[in-house]
């Protein structure tokens, strides 16, 4: 379903195609974000988020479909990206301040003397994500939370006006979860900046998420929140029958009703409870 | 080639290290433990130098030197980064043994051999204590298999099961000492760590079965070896050059088999929601 | 006092030649094995460091063979050897290291070769000797031109490529994402460490070239906090380890009554690893106070290994370090 909701979109994705390994990755997706939007995209592991985010930095090629940033096919510099699983080497002597540094610069060739201004832009930095107390300490030595916020810092300080996060919430205790995304939410609001943040959980993202993107078996759902998370839309992506309960402020997304337990179970691709689902 | 008195046993000694490297090897590839594999033989050779000046036999020189490589890497190992540490180890024994020779101004033929091996040279009394050496090594692997094994391939689990893996590391540099002291005379200090890593990694790119990739990797390097002592003996070119190419062939031919077996698999189609 | 000096600095030290050429050589090497060794350690590629040693003194070997001058072969094979390790290497540590393996024994076996020959059509003693030790204090001027120029090469690529090469081996994933070409970053590395380490073996043989590119390196990055000061400090520590084991060297010829004296390559190992285990002792130490990081993080670390929902994390804090 395309949305287009705003004329000047940060990013805008049309008709995205991709298909690996014989599989359909990806059917026709196409959302477009704005300055400021926050938006979540949310789906099963293996639905094809990770390639999305992928396709639209240009590191993995579609079969079909355009992406645009600012209006222009590829504007790397533009997009600020904290990938998934980095693996920060515990002996890696690298400062959390010098991995934000890098993010400023890190693509430049040649040496770069000390300057006032960058140290500086760092500072602000680390400020912005309250990460200034472990500033100094070894990258690899921090906990998840913390090095999600110098991920986050090292994305930020290219001053990008689309921010991409690739599950950045999988490996964090539940409150770390919720205060990077107060972080994301209040930097996506002060700064402008379009945020585009992939998980299989929704609820933890529920109080801050203007629109969501949600994406089942290769095709995509996306508009506000409420529009798409509705038992008609999501059942027409999946292609069988989903209930969305919301209980207590949260939403909980099942397959089947009761008296469709057989109809589930003849597609092979059913599984039992969707993991959208998630305990507050 | 075979009626020789020399070449029988060349024969033999060499069949008895490649058995053992084979064996050796797939640890050593299983725990990308290609740096210690060839740090330990080469500084072993230092200490083989050494003995060989002071008037001691070789493999009391080798056997001491690998042993100290070995303990040193392995105690080391907790405080740094492991190739680190291989490195200074090596370049500390290496550095002792160019002391060593610093002693004599002669120069001593065996190095050559030292380095690279002499297999057609191998005395008939050689065989014993190499054969000895090569059970024992043998044997020391057939101990700690399993716990080096699980050690190897999942060591969080192997640690919450109660294997020490800083234990099982030691006993595996151990081995691999054992295994460079009475390989070293025969294919030389430099050379027995390509037996240890060409076949055993071609040998893994061929099944994934732990059992069948040892056997593999055995029957490999029984190839290699016998195939760079035939060519040494007809071309007159040294065993260690073919070693050394014939392991990076069966490396090559490793790495060329599982890239056709990949582009062979069938993909996947049911599509997986959830993992 | 007059004693002590005489005592410390042997007759003559100061006004050889010899050691002139020496302190001068091994300073330049170990600057640029310093700041190679750096990016070197950090890349973990300490085993190519060394395999690329060898590599080139089969070049070396090779060279001596067909009359070539020697350092196009340590240079050329090293060029080689480390192209065809990047080539082959795979993105995995395990997978690398095993590369680099199998371009080491085939390069050995090269040499296996050309020192038959060698050996064969002269009679060249020591020549295995010459190859693999090398020493310091037997070098020409024609080595000392070569050691400049392929230095600043080797410096002049790693600076240009310092901070690429810096965020793809932090993470190679947000290089890749911001546009850094890993692949040919990692490979332009490779050539500018063949570069260094073929002229380091060449000046100093291939011993000292591992010391001095992976000693003060790792050294440095255990004590300080950032890369750049790392860079200093190693230079510092090869400096250092250059110029007090020349002294030292010297020196022995005067020590006991064979006046064989030790050679210098044994001295500079020798205060490279020390300083290495020097290094080590603060952190020993402080691992025995139990303590990870700044005190803040460890109550959080905790939480997030009890509540982690994912392996990963934990698993990476529990390894053992590598």
């Amino acid at each position: 379903m395309t949305d287009q909701h705003h004329a000047a979109a940060i990013l805008g994705v049309e008709g995205v195609s991709v298909a690996l390994s014989g599989r359909q990755i990806l059917d026709d997706v196409s959302f477009t974000i704005g300055p400021g939007e926050f938006t979540g995209l949310i789906g099963p592991n293996g639905a094809g988020k990770t390639t999305l985010l992928r396709v639209i930095l240009g590191l993995q090629r579609a079969a079909s479909g355009t992406v645009t940033v600012l209006g222009k096919p590829r504007l790397r510099d533009a997009i600020g990206y904290v990938p998934q699983k980095v693996v920060l080497d515990p002996d890696m002597p690298i400062r959390a301040r010098d991995l934000v540094a890098l993010g400023a610069d890190g693509t430049r060739y040649g040496i770069r003397l000390p300057s006032w201004q960058r140290a500086q832009a760092v500072r602000e930095m680390l400020h912005a994500v309250d990460a200034e107390r472990f500033a100094d300490a070894r990258v690899g030595n921090l906990s998840g939370g913390e090095q999600q916020r110098v991920l986050i810092a090292q994305a930020l300080i290219s001053r990008p006006r689309l921010l991409l996060l690739d599950e950045p919430l999988a490996n964090l205790d539940l409150r770390s979860g919720q205060e990077v995304i107060t972080l994301l939410a209040r930097i996506a609001r002060e700064q402008q900046i379009a945020v585009l943040l992939s998980a299989h959980e929704m609820n933890p993202l529920l109080p801050v998420m203007d629109r969501v993107v949600y994406l089942a078996a290769g095709r995509a759902a996306s508009g506000p929140t409420a529009e798409v998370i509705t038992s008609e839309v999501l059942s027409k992506l999946y292609g069988y029958h989903i209930e969305v309960l919301h209980v207590a402020g949260r939403v909980l997304v099942v397959a089947g009703d009761a008296a469709g337990e057989q109809a589930s179970a003849a597609l092979p691709q059913a599984p039992a409870v969707l993991p959208a689902a998630g305990a507050g | 080639m075979f009626a020789a008195g020399f070449m029988m046993n060349a024969w033999i000694t060499a069949t008895i290290v490649a058995v053992v490297a084979g064996v050796v090897g797939y640890f050593v590839v299983l725990r990308g433990a290609a740096f210690p594999a060839h740090a330990i033989p080469k500084g072993a050779f230092a200490g083989a130098a050494g003995a060989s000046l002071l008037g001691i036999n070789t493999l009391i020189g080798l056997a001491v030197f690998s042993l100290l490589g070995a303990l040193g890497i392995g105690s080391m190992r907790r405080r740094g980064r492991q190739d680190v540490v291989t490195a200074l180890t090596l370049v500390m024994m290496l550095a002792l043994g160019a002391a060593f020779l610093s002693r004599t101004t002669e120069y001593e033929p065996q190095i050559y051999s030292l380095l690279f091996g002499e297999v057609l040279g191998v005395s008939t009394n050689q065989i014993p204590p190499v054969l000895l050496l090569g059970i024992v090594c043998i044997a020391a692997v057939a101990v700690i298999y399993r716990p080096l094994l699980l050690s190897s391939i999942v060591p969080e689990v192997a640690e919450a099961r109660g294997v020490r893996s800083h234990r099982v590391e030691m006993c595996f540099l151990v081995i691999v000492a054992l295994a460079t002291a009475m390989t070293v005379p025969v294919v030389g200090a430099l050379l027995i760590f390509s037996l240890m890593i060409g076949p055993p990694a071609a040998a893994r790119s061929l099944t994934s079965r732990p059992g069948l990739a040892m056997i593999a990797s055995v029957v490999i390097a029984l190839v290699t070896v016998w195939v760079a002592i035939a060519a040494a003996y007809l071309y007159n070119w040294p065993v260690g050059f073919f070693v050394g190419t014939l392991a990076a062939l069966s490396y090559g031919i490793g790495r060329g088999w599982a890239a056709w077996r990949r582009t062979r698999a069938v993909p996947v189609t049911t599509p997986r929601l959830t993992s | 006092m007059h004693h002590v000096f005489t005592a410390v600095f042997e007759p003559g030290f100061f006004g050889s030649a010899q050691v002139h050429t020496a302190v001068a050589v091994g300073g330049l090497v170990a600057i640029v094995s310093a700041v190679t060794g750096v990016f070197t350690v950090l890349r973990g590629q300490s085993f190519g460091g060394h395999a690329l040693g060898d590599v080139s003194a089969a070049g070396g070997a090779g060279a001596l063979l067909i009359g070539l001058s020697p350092v196009a072969g340590f240079v050329g094979l090293g060029i080689v050897g480390a192209g065809a390790m990047d080539m082959i290497g795979v993105r995995r540590l395990r997978g690398r290291d095993l590369a680099t393996g199998i371009v080491l024994g085939s390069a050995i076996g090269l040499s296996a070769l050309f020192l038959h020959f060698t050996t064969a059509t002269s009679a060249t003693t020591g020549s295995v000797q010459q190859i693999l030790f090398g020493s310091i204090f037997v070098t020409s001027s024609d080595t000392v031109l070569a050691a400049v120029v392929l230095g600043a090469v080797a410096l002049a690529s790693l600076a240009a490529v310092c901070r690429p090469l810096l965020l793809s081996t932090v993470s190679p994933e947000i290089a890749a994402a911001r546009g850094v070409p890993v692949r040919l970053v990692g490979l332009l590395y490779m050539l500018a460490l063949a570069v260094s380490v073929g002229l380091s073996s060449l000046a100093i043989g291939a011993v000292l070239s591992t010391a001095l590119l992976i000693g003060p390196a790792a050294a440095a990055l255990r004590v300080t906090t950032s890369v750049a000061w790392a860079l200093v400090v190693a230079c510092l520590l090869g400096l250092l380890a250059v110029g007090l084991g020349v002294l030292l060297a010297y020196d022995s010829y005067y020590w006991g009554s064979s006046h064989l004296g030790l050679p210098v390559s044994f001295f500079i190992v020798g205060i490279v690893f020390v300083t290495y285990l020097l290094t080590g002792l603060p952190a020993a130490a402080r691992a025995g106070a139990g303590s990870r990081g700044t005190a803040p993080t460890l109550a959080a670390a905790e939480n997030d290994k009890i509540a982690c929902m994912s392996a990963t994390g934990g698993h990476r804090r529990q390894r053992a370090r590598t």
